[in-house]
C-alpha cells in the first residue's frame, strides 16, 4: 500500500516549555498512504508533536516539510489549507450549532473553495453527505441535533468528519479511540481503513495499542520527548527499551 | 394538616408544536401566530413617533442610536465571542468624521453620513484589529480604553475644535426625517444581523466563539473573520455617531462618553443576551428611563448598574426570552 514517497518529513525538531524539554531532536518520515502509530507513555510528548506539526506550536529548532514544502512556522490555518489536518484529543464541537452545520465551517475554508472552483452547490447537502459517509444516519435526527447534545462516539466521528470535509492528504488523529467503547472502536476501524484506501495518510497518536496495531503498519515510540523506536508493531513492542518505557524497568526490584 | 405541594407545570401551546418548521405555512392562523410578535415590533417602532411630543421624539432618536450599539454589542459578544466596550469609540469616530466633513468641506449630511459610516467603521476596525488576538476580558479592557485615547488625542493636538467641539453643523431637514432615518436603520440592521448569524459567515463566527482552535484547524483564518465581524458592528455604531452629530448639529468630546459603551450592555442584559431583538427593545426602554432621570446627572450610571444587577439576579434570561416563553407556553399550578 505504501508508495514509498514521503509526504511528511520532520527533521530534528525540538520544543521546550520553560525548563521542560517536551520534544527533543525528533525526526520522522511519513510515507504516502501509510497508517503510522505514535505511541508512548503519558507525558511523552505525543500531543506536543501533533501540535508542532499542525502549527499550533512553533518548534524551537528543526524543520517540518509537508509535500516537500516547509510548513514549520506557518499559522495553523495555512497548514490545514495545504492538506494537513488534525483532530483534537478533547472534543469541543461547535456546541450551539447542529451537527451538520459544524461542517459548514471547514467547507468554507480556502482549500475547499478552491477545489470546488466556484461550483457552489448547497453546502448543507455536502455536509450531510460527509456525515453519512462517516456513520451518521441521514434520515435519523442525529445530524440535525445540536452538537453539544451528541454522545462521545458521535463527537469523535464529527471531529473526523470535520477533517474529511477539508479533503486532506494527511490526518493527524490525536487519540481518536480514547473514551470509546469497544463496539464504537470496532465500528470506527473500517472507517479509518476506508480513508487509507482513498489515499489519505494517517498519523495516529494512540493509547489503545491492540486496536492501533490492527491498523498501523508502523509505529513510532516516544518517551520523554525522544524517539526511542520506529518500525513494525511486533518488532517495536519486542524491544526491551520500549517495554521498559511502558512497564517500568526490572532493575528497581 | 394537609401538606400537599404545588408545582408549576409548563405546557407548549399546541399551535407552536406545529409551528416549528414548514407546517406553519399550512394555515393563516399559525402564520399569524408566528408573525404577530415580529409585526408588533416593526409596526410599533414605525408608529411610535405619531404618539410622541417633540421632546420624546428626540429621546427616541437617541434610543435608536443606543439600539444600534446594543445590537452590535450583542452580536459581537454572543455570536463572535468578543466583549466589545468600544461603543463610545464607534460613536466618536463616526460622529467626528461626518461632523468634520460637514463643517470643513461643506458636504451635506446625505453624503457625510454614508462616508462616516463606512470610513469610520474601517478606521475603528483598523484600531481594534491589533487587539483581536486577545480574548474575553482583555479585549473588553482595551476596547473600553480606546475612546479615552480618542478624547486625549483631540485635546492634546487641539484639532477639530478641541474641547469646544464644532457647532452649527447641518441638521436633517425635520424631525420626521430624523426619526424615520434611525427607526428604519434599526429595523434594517436587526433584519440583516438576524439573517447573518445563520448564514455561512455567521456560522463561522459562532464556531469561533465556541472553539477557535478547531476553526483554525479547519483552515480558516480567525483573525480575518473577527475583523469582518467587528466591521459589521462598527458600521452600526459609526452610523449612530454620524447621525448623532447631525441630529444635534454639534460635535464634541461627549461623543466619546462612557454612556455609549455602558448603556448597550445594560440594554443587552435587560433585553436578553443573544436574542438580537432583545437588546433593541432593551435600549428603547432604558433610554427614556435614563432621560427621565436626567436630573441626577452622572448618577444615571448607577441606574444602569442597578438594572444590570436586577436583571442578572432575578431575570437573567432577559425580557425577550421571558416574553417568548410566555407566548409559546402556558403555565398552571398543579398539586403534586
Amino acid at each position: 500500500m505504501t508508495s514509498g514517497e514521503s509526504i511528511l518529513d520532520v527533521e530534528n525538531i525540538s520544543k521546550s516549555f520553560g525548563g521542560v524539554q517536551a520534544i527533543s531532536n525528533v525526526s520522522l518520515t511519513l510515507n504516502k498512504g501509510d497508517i503510522v502509530g505514535i505511541i508512548g507513555p503519558n507525558g511523552a510528548g505525543k500531543t506536543t508533536l501533533v501540535n508542532l506539526i499542525s502549527g499550533f506550536l512553533r518548534p524551537d529548532t528543526g524543520v517540518i516539510r509537508f509535500k516537500k514544502r516547509r510548513i514549520s512556522g506557518q499559522p495553523p490555518h495555512r497548514i490545514a489549507n495545504s492538506g494537513l489536518v488534525r483532530t483534537f484529543q478533547v472534543m469541543r464541537p461547535y456546541h450551539s450549532l447542529p451537527a451538520y452545520k459544524n461542517l459548514i465551517i471547514p467547507l468554507n475554508s480556502t482549500r475547499v473553495k478552491k477545489m470546488r472552483a466556484g461550483k457552489l452547490g448547497d453546502l448543507d447537502a455536502v455536509a450531510i453527505d460527509i456525515l453519512e459517509d462517516i456513520g451518521f444516519e441521514r434520515d435519523a435526527r442525529v445530524p440535525y441535533k445540536a452538537a453539544g447534545t451528541l454522545p462521545l462516539g458521535y463527537l469523535k466521528r464529527l471531529e473526523l468528519a470535520r477533517c474529511i470535509a477539508l479533503k486532506p492528504d494527511l490526518i493527524l488523529c490525536d487519540e481518536i479511540f480514547s473514551g470509546l467503547s469497544m463496539s464504537e472502536i470496532t465500528s470506527l476501524i473500517p472507517l479509518l481503513e476506508k480513508l487509507q484506501m482513498s489515499g489519505i495518510t494517517l498519523m495516529m497518536v494512540e493509547h489503545r495499542l491492540r486496536e492501533l496495531f490492527k491498523l498501523a503498519g508502523r509505529v513510532v515510540v516516544i518517551n520523554f520527548g525522544e524517539k526511542i523506536a520506529d518500525g513494525p508493531p511486533e518488532a517495536v513492542m519486542a524491544r526491551d527499551d520500549v517495554k521498559a518505557a511502558y512497564m517500568g524497568t526490572e532493575k528497581t526490584k | 394538616m394537609d401538606t400537599f405541594e404545588r408545582r408549576k407545570k409548563r405546557l407548549d401551546r399546541s399551535i407552536t408544536v406545529r409551528c416549528r418548521g414548514l407546517y406553519a405555512l399550512n394555515s393563516w392562523r399559525e402564520m399569524l401566530f408566528l408573525l404577530a410578535p415580529r409585526l408588533l415590533l416593526i409596526v410599533g417602532l414605525l408608529a411610535m413617533p405619531l404618539f410622541l411630543d417633540m421632546y420624546w421624539q428626540r429621546v427616541m432618536c437617541a434610543a435608536g442610536i443606543y439600539a444600534l450599539l446594543a445590537l452590535g454589542f450583542d452580536f459581537l459578544a454572543e455570536y463572535v465571542g468578543l466583549v466589545c466596550l468600544g461603543g463610545a469609540m464607534f460613536i466618536g469616530v463616526g460622529g467626528y468624521i461626518s461632523g468634520v466633513l460637514n463643517a470643513y468641506f461643506g458636504l451635506p449630511p446625505l453624503v457625510t453620513i454614508p462616508i462616516a459610516t463606512i470610513g469610520g467603521a474601517a478606521i475603528s476596525t483598523l484600531i481594534l484589529s491589533p487587539c483581536l488576538r486577545l480574548r474575553g476580558i482583555y479585549f473588553a479592557i482595551v476596547s473600553f480604553m480606546l475612546p479615552l485615547f480618542g478624547v486625549y488625542l483631540i485635546i492634546a493636538l487641539g484639532i477639530f475644535g478641541s474641547t469646544e467641539g464644532i457647532s452649527a453643523l447641518d441638521t436633517l431637514p425635520n424631525i420626521w426625517v430624523e426619526q424615520y432615518v434611525i427607526i428604519i436603520m434599526v429595523l434594517i440592521s436587526l433584519f440583516v444581523v438576524r439573517r447573518l448569524v445563520n448564514e455561512d459567515l455567521g456560522l463561522i463566527l459562532r464556531g469561533i466563539k465556541d472553539n477557535d482552535q478547531a476553526v483554525r484547524a479547519s483552515g480558516i483564518d480567525i483573525t480575518a473573520y473577527r475583523i469582518r465581524a467587528v466591521f459589521i458592528a462598527a458600521l452600526m455604531g459609526c452610523f449612530g455617531g454620524a447621525y448623532l452629530s447631525h441630529l444635534y448639529g454639534w460635535l464634541g468630546l461627549s461623543l466619546f462618553a462612557m454612556d455609549f459603551s455602558i448603556l448597550p450592555i445594560a440594554a443587552t442584559v435587560m433585553g436578553g443576551m443573544g436574542t438580537l431583538a432583545g437588546p433593541v427593545i432593551g435600549a428603547i426602554f432604558l433610554t427614556p428611563m435614563s432621560e427621565a432621570l436626567r436630573g441626577f446627572g452622572q448618577l444615571r450610571v448607577v441606574l444602569y448598574s442597578v438594572v444590570l444587577l436586577g436583571f442578572i439576579l432575578y431575570r437573567p434570561e432577559g425580557i425577550l426570552r421571558y416574553l417568548d416563553r410566555k407566548y409559546h407556553q402556558f403555565e398552571r399550578w398543579e398539586k403534586v
